[in-house]
């Protein structure tokens, strides 16, 4: 049994320097030639264009939701006309992020995994050395690139969906005017919540892009071996994402 | 005598405590080629990948053009591996690219600041899919061809970069006997036209016998019985679960006492 804990701790702790290690060299890969721009832009439009629909649709029933809620809420202080503020508040600085980022994790963490796992199993990688480029500047470094251009870009989409999508509860369902709701929403708005809502996604980027990559790069044992990367990527991502949160969260709230 | 194209040196490489090659020693001299038989989980495939570099060795030494590159990091692995080719076993082209685009790879990826001129890409290119006989398949992907063409494919894409050695990890498997020749008579082909120096892992020893004893002829454009004194010489290496169980030349194997060696010989 010790033994076997041993062995275990071992193998997380070696995973943590690989992982770091790949994270290091990708980002390192950023301000080193050659840049495959091309993939870069391949990627942006994959990730970005792509994940737009979903993120659409969640940031748009996550800010409905969030209206009725708070209004359900708000009313019994009688502070119902506060709606707007709760909403656009709960966005820009948790759901949206979060909400944007789970769900990019869910599609491209999940994709890069795959593909770079088949990559892996049929040597592909291996004949991509072999060829004389370097796997991470050829496949990490533009997916991780891509995330970190176009995750914020999807957040800021989500957060305006999910507020005008409180504001359709909140004409339809709540009587509140148009007018009413926006200025709540967006006046409680500081720089300091605008900069922790943006500093989200930046920093979940690494974990969308980075554990799809190393996974992915790390399959071993054919279709069953891509299908585990695949689950296993989604499943970290998403945990580092709720760490990643709690720990900005914490920097932000009691800094 | 010349710096050797490639020498192993008491190689040896552990996966998971299991020797997968043991003090494997051998040398390959510009120009020549060196045949490496063994039956399956022989260590034939790590061998390739340790002369490329893809893997370390545990202990010895592996030198490529002279220099020792079993200690090299992968950055400065880049420009050796740039004059080296090779075929992987499943031909290993990349599946989301035309053939076209797999075999341009080498020349518009390269790091180092050495990639070809954009003009210059596409004429290599056709070049070497017309040495393979597929410039036709340009536009095809790898999931269009037969494994035959996709191993050609393969071929033209080790071959585009003028490589100095090219290694082949099992060239043949898997293939119908014609489809075979035609895959070694490249093999010849590239070896006797460009004069590179050429690794081939193989199961079976007819192509041993084909590249030992037979010549790639350019104006039948097939393979002729090669002189008594070939420019080119072949050795052969048996590989006996990591260990080296005979190396020396076709006329020495059929001599050889070695249980293992004469059941391999007799087998195939």
């Amino acid at each position: 049994m010790a033994f076997s804990l041993g062995d275990s701790l071992q193998r997380a702790v070696w995973v943590v320097q690989e992982f770091m290690l790949l994270g290091g060299r990708a980002i390192a890969g950023i301000f080193r030639r050659p840049h495959y721009w091309s993939d870069v832009l391949i990627q942006m439009d994959i990730i970005g264009v792509g994940s737009l629909p979903i993120v659409v649709l969640t940031g748009f029933f996550a800010g409905a939701v969030l209206a009725l809620q708070m209004f359900d809420t708000l009313a019994t202080f009688g502070a119902s006309a506060q709606t707007g503020t709760m909403v656009s508040l709960s966005l820009v600085l948790e759901m949206g992020p979060v909400l944007t980022s789970l769900m990019v994790a869910g599609r491209n963490s999940a994709g890069m995994a795959s593909e770079l796992g088949s990559m892996a199993v049929t040597e592909q990688i291996d004949a991509m050395r072999a060829l004389g480029t370097d796997p991470v500047l050829k496949l990490v470094t533009p997916r991780l690139l891509a995330t970190i251009v176009v995750l914020p870009l999807l957040t800021v989409i989500a957060d305006f969906v999910g507020i005008f999508g409180g504001s359709v509860i909140a004409y339809f369902f709540i009587r509140l005017t148009p007018t009413q709701y926006w200025t709540s929403s967006y006046r409680e708005l500081d720089f300091a919540d605008v900069a922790q809502g943006l500093s989200k996604p930046f920093l979940f980027a690494f974990s969308v892009a980075l554990v799809g990559c190393y996974c992915g790069m790390k399959t071993r044992g054919g279709t069953q071996g891509v299908g585990r990367s695949t689950t296993q990527a989604v499943v970290s991502a998403s945990i580092l994402i709720f760490v990643l949160d709690f720990l900005i969260t914490k920097l932000f709230v009691h800094a | 005598m010349a710096t050797p194209a490639l020498e192993f040196s008491d190689v040896t490489l552990i996966f998971d405590n299991v020797v997968a090659l043991d003090r494997v020693s051998f040398r390959v001299h510009p120009g020549d080629s060196l045949v490496i038989l063994g039956a399956a989980a022989s260590g034939k495939s790590v061998l390739l990948k340790l002369a490329l570099g893809l893997l370390q060795p545990d202990a010895g030494e592996i030198y490529l053009f002279g220099e020792q590159i079993s200690r090299m990091s992968e950055a400065d692995l880049l420009p050796y591996r740039q004059q080296v080719g090779m075929v992987f076993q499943e031909s290993a082209l990349f599946d989301s690219l035309t053939v076209f685009d797999n075999v341009a790879y080498p020349l518009v990826n390269r790091d180092g600041g050495s990639a070809a001129e954009p003009d210059d890409v596409a004429p290599r290119v056709l070049e070497a899919l017309r040495f393979v006989e597929l410039e036709h398949a340009v536009d095809k992907l790898p999931s269009e061809l037969s494994g035959g063409m996709r191993r050609r494919v393969a071929i033209a894409r080790a071959i585009v970069g003028e490589p100095r050695l090219v290694l082949y990890d099992s060239p043949t498997a898997g293939l119908d006997p014609i489809t075979a020749h035609t895959i070694v008579t490249l093999i010849l082909k590239e070896r006797d036209t460009a004069g590179v120096t050429s690794l081939i892992v193989t199961h079976r020893l007819q192509n041993a016998h084909l590249v030992t004893n037979f010549r790639y002829d350019s104006d039948s454009g097939d393979l002729v019985p090669a002189a008594a004194a070939p420019a080119s010489r072949t050795e052969l290496l048996v590989l006996r679960q990591g260990r080296v169980a005979f190396r020396g030349s076709q006329q020495e194997l059929a001599l050889e006492q070695d249980a293992y060696v004469r059941k391999f010989v007799m087998k195939r």
